[in-house]
């Protein structure tokens, strides 16, 4: 036991706690359920416990429960401390009472009316204390209750301390319910402290913490603060280091109110009065020139103190955007680059970033690029690397981008493995950012690879594939390179993939001597057995593409597709391809060939979803504004492009016409957007045809819905972390279930959904849906169910957004496959009910029950079916007409309303 | 809306929570996790290495105190420097009230650092950044916990 006990030492907690420690995890239990046992008897017990004994009980209560117990009771005895006149025992139970919060109801009012009493009670410690209650619990019912009192107790004529407590206090309940934090007649009383010449520091301290949290919800209301905290700043800074006694914290003068001034600043523009932004001006070329006076202290408290002060006003002339300031704030951190403390390096590294984005201070940045390169290289800890590359990331223009790529690349030899994965990332988008010449980018993807295939994500092979298809001038080199890559004899699988879809497309262009095609294959082949599936079922892919490119190469490769460990693989996908691609080749003319496996369309021009999937690594908000101005072109809809090959490749395929090739597509297509999930199946499927790869990750999502036209199930979404099932059903109404599945082993928290119908979709659709849980534990699965009414036809689809707390802040937004099919209900008609119909509607149409026997010709598929919305029935008509010499369809449609029909006949040749 | 500082915990070299104190709501679950995390990533760290780490998006600032880490999570735009002060402000605090403190003091005077904390900081804020300001209420509050009230302590009704 310490030696020291002050005030009224509790001799039975104190002999309790030194029981407890050092004792075996099992005896510790066991201690504790002795005393738990004994607490409880002591409060059921006749004997009324005096103040003293309760307090003692509940301060064991709590010392179990800090230990990481579970307590159940002691709340009432707690509740009743409150009452007490007695100081330590009120500030026990409140302290209780804080760290137990319990949603009890009775209790809540029970602790409400304690609360209030002191309140009332002119005690400026008991007032303290129960304002600290409030601001520890926090919760919406502390707001409700007192939200509209404290405003008052701040303004009134109380002891400073009770002020202070009393505007912080405030703060918290603001940020927990703005709702019921009412300013209004109080905001000019709360912004004239800090006006007050004479006001306790600490005064003006709390205020301006509850101040610039309500200007940034309301800055014209707190628009007057500006030139007070102006002339605060100034005097402060101004003054000698022994002006403000205590609030000289080791020779600086009130580092806390300065740094709380220079934020509160931060939330408006520079001020328009001249001479208050003279003055201002004025401080901040004061703080930076006192950091190039020699120390007052050699303590780290004083330098510490001082730099955090520096580092505020850089922030501040970050956000006011000025020339000569940027420039100023450049150089003293650069300066910081080089001392001698880490922390210092590591915060000048970080706020450089922030400078390097710029216009005015970039050049400025970039004159240390040796420095933070260096910094790269010999940095002793991480923390401190990884930002060195963040900031190298954001110096990078095209004047340095070879040097910086190549710096990062051969960091990653030697990196952390925390971080590889985001210098990949970042590599790979400097390399395509800043890519002169294609060949450069092409090396550097591969040598990424090379040295770092492992962190090398979908993401980023898929990029290098998409921008050698579009790009004729880099295609050759593409080839040559993979090619001589792949002679590495242990060469990393995502290699294999690149280099069999870039040989699979382009090996023509270098199939002179000594690479002739069958020594392509050959180098192809000899990786397929090291391979996983996904990479077998590209490679395959790859050989029926060699077949078109060079037929010289059909007979070794269809005896390859032959043997039993291709044509009976296990594999049920890999199967399928060696049996379809060996079919394909054997009957298919080399004309259906050519045309089937020609050459990949180019992919449309749109933005690298890398820069999305590091965006998502870092968090909000740890993006650099360079990043930023990416993120606008790049649009909302990342990777939509990928649309078009998708299709490409359905419709490529159902020309192949084998017997069920559409059922087949669909099935493939409908899996497609699982594409970002790291699951083999997943990866697989987005490659059938190879041209749908690049376009696979998350963002493919739900491309209009189209996917889920002619399916009311399977996986409408799915990433790392969530994956969203989908089942729905047509009863009069659509009912749709939405299964949200979190895919890893931590809680999903602050889970929100809402379903939304923009633009002049609202009076179209009445989308009903209940909230869901808040939480969705690791590995667990929750159901929504959404019930949809169909007022009048429509083509839009309504949007579903979710936001969640997993890692960091997620939110997608996806488009929901309701489709105008889905209100269809199935209508049965004799041919000449149907002709009849058939001629009446003299638009284009469309139906839905499947009729036999109504067509005279056998081939054809007729449906019909009416579409359920609220205000009107509109009826649909379907033909389908097969010319199998031709291979192709016509599709009619016939619908009461035109719209309806445009609207089917689009969801439908999507279909195709 | 920005909470600044998140948590405050104080665990010694062997892993032993001391102290934790949560400036945002939390389920218990998720301190169990961020608890868990902050020992396993802070004691991790090799010596004289900087007092700053990205963890998700918050920035964790840590600094050991002879055998107990004081570690906090700030929101993004915090200063972490002026932080570091605020863990020294209330090292300076525990040593002035216990006077040269050490873990003992803290373990068994557990509800006192609890005092003192909040003496300091508010909801994350700081509330008071005068040495004299706080250590005069912790010693008015001492003072008027040794005044031996002399009334009878009538027991409140039960419920």
């Amino acid at each position: 036991m310490p030696a020291v006990s002050k005030g009224d030492g509790m001799r039975g907690l104190a002999v309790f706690i030194s029981d407890i420690r050092n004792k075996s995890k099992e005896a510790e239990i066991k201690r504790i359920n002795k005393e738990l046992a004994n607490i409880r008897s002591k409060f059921k017990g006749d004997k009324a416990l005096d103040g003293y004994s309760k307090k003692k009980y509940v301060c064991k209560l709590l010392f179990i429960f800090l230990l990481g117990h579970d307590i159940d009771f002691g709340h009432m005895e707690a509740v009743n401390l409150l009452s007490s006149n007695k100081y330590t025992e009120k500030q026990i139970g409140y302290l209780f009472i804080s760290v137990l919060v319990n949603s009890n109801s009775e209790l809540i009012r029970l602790i409400n009316n304690a609360i209030k009493n002191d309140l009332s009670s002119r005690n400026p410690t008991f007032m303290c204390l129960a304002l600290h209650c409030i601001a520890n619990v926090g919760s919406r019912e502390m707001a409700e209750a007192f939200a509209s009192e404290i405003p008052r107790i701040l303004v009134a004529d109380t002891m400073d301390s009770v002020k202070q407590s009393a505007a912080l206090c405030l703060l918290r309940l603001y940020k927990t319910s703005p709702d019921l934090v009412l300013m209004g007649e109080w905001t000019s009383r709360v912004v004239h402290l800090l006006n007050d010449q004479h006001m306790f520091q600490g005064v003006v301290t709390a205020a301006i913490s509850l101040i610039t949290c309500l200007s940034q919800k309301n800055p014209d209301e707190f628009k007057t603060c500006v030139s007070l905290a102006v002339s605060r700043l100034s005097r402060i800074v101004s003054s000698a280091s022994t002006d403000l006694q205590d609030y000289t914290y080791y020779f600086v003068p009130a580092p806390w109110l300065s740094c709380k001034l220079l934020r509160l600043l931060q939330c408006y523009p520079p001020p328009e009065d001249g001479a208050v932004k003279g003055r201002l001006v004025e401080c901040l070329e004061t703080i930076l020139n006192k950091a190039q006076e020699p120390p007052k202290s050699k303590k780290v408290q004083h330098s510490n103190a001082k730099n955090a002060i520096l580092f505020e006003a850089i922030s501040l002339i970050i956000h006011y955007d000025e020339p000569n300031l940027l420039v100023r704030a450049c150089n003293q951190l650069g300066q910081f680059l080089q001392h001698r403390e880490t922390n210092l390096r590591y915060l000048a590294l970080e706020s450089m970033c922030t400078l390097a984005s710029s216009e005015f201070s970039h050049e400025a940045v970039k004159t240390h690029i040796e420095t933070v390169i260096n910094a790269l290289k010999t940095e002793r800890d991480v923390s401190v690397r990884q930002r060195a590359a963040d900031l190298l990331y954001a110096m990078c223009d095209r004047s340095n981008a070879k040097q910086i790529v190549a710096e990062m690349l051969s960091y990653l030899e030697t990196a952390d493995y925390s971080i590889r994965e985001e210098m990949v990332l970042k590599v790979a988008i400097l390399a395509e950012k800043y890519a002169v010449d294609y060949s450069w980018y092409v090396d550097t993807i591969l040598n990424l690879i090379r040295i770092a295939g492992d962190y090398v994500s979908e993401e980023v092979w898929y990029r290098v594939i998409q921008i050698v298809i579009n790009r004729d001038d880099v295609q050759g080199y593409a080839a040559k390179t993979v090619f001589e890559a792949l002679q590495a004899p242990a060469c990393h699988e995502n290699m294999v993939k690149v280099g069999g879809y870039i040989l699979g497309e382009f090996g023509n262009l270098i199939a002179g001597d000594p690479r002739s095609p069958l020594v392509q294959f050959n180098l192809l082949h000899s990786k397929f057995h090291l391979c996983s599936v996904p990479t077998r079922a590209l490679l395959l892919s790859a050989y029926i593409k060699f077949i078109n490119l060079f037929p010289e190469t059909k007979v070794t490769i269809q005896e390859v597709l032959r043997c039993d460990s291709q044509i009976r693989n296990s594999d049920v996908e890999l199967q399928q391809r060696a049996v379809e691609y060996l079919k394909l080749s054997s009957i298919a003319s080399t004309d259906v060939l050519a045309t089937v496996l020609e050459e990949m369309p180019p992919f449309p021009e749109r933005e690298s979803s890398i820069l999305a999937k590091l965006k998502k690594k870092k968090g909000p908000g740890a993006v650099s504004v360079t990043e930023l101005d990416d993120s606008k072109r790049e649009g909302g809809e990342l990777n939509g492009g990928g649309e078009r090959a998708a299709d490409t490749a359905a419709m490529a395929a159902s020309n192949a016409s084998t017997p069920s090739p559409s059922a087949d597509l669909l099935g493939i297509r409908s899996s497609a957007p699982m594409g970002a999930a790291p699951a083999a199946a997943g990866s697989l499927l987005v490659d059938v045809f190879s041209e749908a790869g690049p376009a696979a990750p998350a963002a493919a999502v739900n491309n209009d819905g189209f996917l889920f036209v002619c399916k009311n199930n399977g996986v409408l979404f799915e990433n790392q972390l969530l994956q969203i099932g989908i089942k729905s059903e047509y009863r009069q109404n659509l009912r749709m279930y939405l299964f949200y599945g979190n895919k890893t082993s931590v809680q999903f928290a602050s889970f929100s959904t809402t379903v939304s119908c923009p633009g002049e979709l609202t009076p179209q659709l009445n989308v009903q849906s209940k909230p869901v849980e808040p939480l969705v534990e690791g590995g667990a699965q929750i159901q929504q169910v959404l019930n949809i009414e169909c007022l009048s036809d429509f083509s839009d689809a309504p949007l579903l957004n979710i936001k969640f707390y997993g890692g960091a802040l997620q939110n997608l937004t996806l488009k929901l496959p309701v489709t105008i099919n889905k209100f269809f209900q199935p209508t049965e008609m004799t041919s000449q009910d149907f002709f009849q119909r058939w001629k009446q509607l003299s638009l284009l149409g469309l139906g839905s029950a499947l009729l036999d026997n109504v067509d005279p010709n056998p081939e054809n598929y007729v449906c019909a079916g009416v579409i359920q919305t609220k205000g009107q029935q509109v009826g649909c008509l379907l033909r389908l007409e097969p010319n199998a010499q031709a291979q192709m369809y016509r599709l009619t449609l016939r619908c009461s309303k035109e719209s309806v029909s445009k609207r089917l006949c689009e969801l439908l040749s999507q279909q195709f | 809306l920005t909470h600044l500082m998140r948590f405050l915990l104080l665990f010694s070299r062997q892993g032993k929570l001391r102290l934790q104190k949560w400036f945002t709501p939390l389920t218990d679950r998720e301190k169990k996790k961020v608890i868990r995390d902050m020992m396993m990533m802070v004691l991790a760290r090799p010596p004289r290495t900087c007092n700053f780490l990205q963890w998700r998006d918050l920035k964790i600032v840590y600094k050991r105190y002879a055998s107990l880490y004081f570690c906090t999570g700030l929101e993004d735009q915090d200063n972490e420097l002026l932080t570091l002060e605020v863990l020294h402000r209330y090292v300076e605090l525990l040593d002035k009230y216990f006077g040269n403190v050490c873990e003992l003091d803290i373990i068994f005077n557990f509800e006192k650092a609890y005092f003192i904390l909040d003496e300091f900081l508010m909801g994350g804020e700081i509330l008071e950044t005068s040495r004299m300001a706080v250590a005069g209420s912790l010693e008015e509050a001492d003072t008027l916990q040794e005044v031996k009230d002399q009334t009878v302590y009538y027991s409140v009704p039960q419920y």
